[in-house]
């Protein structure tokens, strides 16, 4: 466990995670997102990654024009390729999953 | 349109609908889909729910520019277009701000990590109507979505939030969806106040496409299945009309072709109504067909002549040899001359088309040779109710109308009471063959006309350059003589009367040759008889002579022998016995 921490540790420090986060105001699948994400980048990015949340409810126009969908929805826009998630992201193993991160527990 | 809402809400009026455009749909549902409403539009793969949706957008935005949405779940909106631009509907030139497409097309490799919602969707679908001033929005494939979420709990929910957005919205809503796909089929059915269904099955190798409506909230709709088909505009649903009898009787006769066939039916057919014309092949079916429609033009009525599986070059080629000509109608303008095939063409499109070519024209007659072709391909069934709605249609449209019909055997079976036809046609010509002394012959028999008092007897019809006629036959023995036999009937009662005449004066001429003999010899007669009483005047002389003289003697004698003179006489008898 420890190993794969510390072999896991400098990779956020190279290659810089951009995430994107569309939620729907205070929906509960979105606060839960947020939480749930905030929770995985604390423990698997160090703050090697820039996350940025966009409420659809005060700019729908630009979802739209992004290809939201549904809600919530995680893009990660950097490292390529550009993967998306959909979901409150309670499923910590897709999430490390589309976001290339091996997670610490099989 | 927009003022009365608030009204239209307080007081019980009918349900406010809004058309789709779709002439057919919207005569089934009394007047479109329900305003501000949602309607749900369920069918199989390939049953025309994409299209059927679509086109109701496109519609709203041309006919009445009504800007729409379409939430495109199963398909790209580039796959969206590509479709719709196989339809006359200049898709491409239709601004977003007219009909705007979103792609929901949800890739099939997107990752789902736990339970999510539409309210964003909903929230960039209500800045969207905003913007471009929706009326209709569409979700296609909303199946697709629900699928996604992978839970009949979140499906539920995320209907009743898809729901109350709708209801909030003011918008009218179609839904599509695959037939029992979603898992909450029975509730998203629920949740809507319209259902409508469209169904692609096979019969007899041929797709046959149908619509129904399944429901319909607070209003009445027809209920039956009724034939649906792709045109060059789109979906056609063959329900112009509403499906009850209601033809006018007209009690004006128009010629069924020509006089003696018209003094057969007491005057000609009744202006709409409906000739069925059976027989085998080439007893010139097309002969009378082509003839009502010569003398339809010669009207100047607008005619309409659908052939199949004969090209229209060929027919009028064919009917200017028996004198029917009808290049010059076309040219004018006045008769419409449509040949169609009918291989892998579905009765049901059958029917489209030629309604289609009725809108088109407008005639006030027509012609289909032969019916029978739409029961060719395709099962029989189907045939049978797109020939009666088509006769039906026709009347409703107060065209007269002549049909054709082949017949496989001799007499009145085949086809055309397979397709039963002749039980809705007002008149019911038959036409066959008489097959004796080596010859055949055309025969032509009014089976019914209804309201008149036609003829029973059965003619020979007869086909020269000058046209079709009629001509009486005989009946000798019980057997009915045609063509030659005919013929030589004519010949010899003709032979027969000259002869019956010569004999006749002859007789006479007996007759008079016996009275000038009688006469002669009542003449001779008269001669012998004076010629007697001359000679019995003679012989008189010499009796009285002669008695005197014997007399005298006798007395002498008496005197002599002193005889009694009472004896004297039985005496003398008694002598004259002994001499």
């Amino acid at each position: 466990m420890t190993r794969r921490a510390a072999k896991a540790s400098p990779a956020p420090h190279t290659t810089v995670v951009v995430l994107r986060l569309y939620v729907a105001g205070d929906a509960p699948n979105s606060l839960q997102a947020i939480a749930n994400l905030e929770a995985i980048c604390a423990e698997h990015l160090k703050g090697g990654h820039r996350l940025e949340v966009v409420d659809i409810l005060e700019d729908p126009r630009r979802a739209m024009a992004e290809g939201v969908l549904v809600t919530p929805s995680l893009n990660k826009l950097l490292p390529l390729p550009a993967t998306q998630v959909v979901g409150n992201l309670s499923d910590k193993k897709r999430v490390l999953l589309a976001l290339g991160i091996t997670p610490h527990v099989a | 349109m927009e003022t009365d809402i608030g009204t239209s809400k307080a007081a019980p009026h009918p349900l406010p609908k809004l058309p789709t455009g779709i002439e057919g749909f919207d005569h089934l549902s009394h007047g479109g889909f329900p305003r501000h409403r949602t309607s749900l539009v369920i069918g199989g793969p390939g049953a025309g729910k994409t299209v059927f949706a679509l086109q109701c957008l496109v519609n709203a935005a041309r006919q009445h520019g009504a800007p729409g949405i379409f939430v495109a779940f199963e398909e790209s909106s580039s796959q969206i277009i590509a479709n719709g631009n196989t339809f006359d509907w200049s898709l491409s030139s239709l601004t977003p701000e007219k009909l705007f497409i979103m792609d929901a097309h949800l890739s099939p490799t997107l990752i789902t990590a736990g339970d999510f919602d539409l309210v964003g969707m909903l929230a960039m679908l209500a800045a969207k109507q905003q913007e471009i001033g929706a009326q209709w929005i569409v979700f296609d494939g909303i199946d697709v979505l629900l699928a996604l979420l992978q839970d009949p709990a979140a499906e539920v929910r995320e209907l009743y939030r898809l729901r109350d957005w709708l209801a909030a919205s003011a918008l009218t809503a179609i839904l599509t969806a695959k037939t029992g796909s979603a898992p909450n089929f029975g509730f998203l059915q629920f949740m809507v106040d319209c259902v409508v269904r469209l169904e692609r099955h096979q019969e007899d190798r041929i797709s046959v496409q149908t619509l129904q409506i399944e429901k319909y909230r607070g209003s009445g709709y027809a209920a039956a299945e009724f034939p649906l088909s792709f045109g060059p505009s789109g979906i056609e649903v063959d329900a112009t009309k509403a499906p009850d009898i209601g033809h006018k009787a007209s009690m004006q006769r128009i010629s069924a072709g020509f006089e003696r066939l018209d003094a057969m039916l007491g005057g000609g057919v009744f202006r709409g109504s409906s000739t069925l014309i059976t027989g085998v092949p080439g007893t010139s079916k097309t002969t009378l067909a082509g003839k009502f429609i010569e003398a339809a033009c010669q009207r100047g009525e607008r005619s309409l002549f659908v052939s199949f599986d004969e090209g229209a070059e060929q027919i009028m080629r064919n009917l200017s040899s028996v004198g029917i000509a009808l290049k010059a109608h076309v040219k004018s303008g006045l008769l419409r001359m449509h040949s169609a095939r009918t291989e892998g063409i579905s009765a049901e499109d059958h029917l489209l088309q030629i309604s289609a070519l009725i809108r088109e024209h407008r005639p006030q007659c027509m012609v289909i040779d032969p019916l029978t072709a739409i029961a060719k391909s395709g099962a029989l069934g189907a045939a049978r109710t797109v020939a009666n709605r088509l006769i039906y249609r026709i009347k409703d449209e107060d065209i007269s109308l002549m049909v054709t019909a082949l017949s496989e055997a001799e007499g009145l079976g085949g086809e055309a009471t397979d397709l039963q036809v002749s039980t809705i046609a007002d008149t019911w010509i038959h036409l066959s063959y008489l097959v004796r002394g080596g010859e055949r012959n055309r025969a032509l028999t009014i089976v019914k006309s209804r309201g008149t008092a036609h003829s029973n007897q059965v003619r020979e019809l007869i086909l020269s350059d000058a046209g079709p006629s009629l001509s009486d036959v005989y009946t000798a023995g019980g057997e009915v003589l045609m063509g030659t036999l005919r013929w030589e009937k004519e010949a010899e009662e003709s032979a027969k009367q000259t002869r019956h005449r010569a004999e006749f004066e002859h007789k006479r001429r007996e007759l008079r040759l016996a009275e000038a003999n009688t006469s002669a010899q009542i003449k001779a007669l008269q001669l012998d008889l004076e010629r007697q009483r001359a000679a019995l005047t003679l012989s008189s002389g010499e009796d009285s002579l002669h008695t005197t003289s014997s007399n005298l003697r006798e007395s002498e004698l008496r005197k002599r022998r002193g005889a009694d003179p009472a004896r004297a006489s039985t005496k003398k008898h008694a002598n004259g016995a002994a001499k």
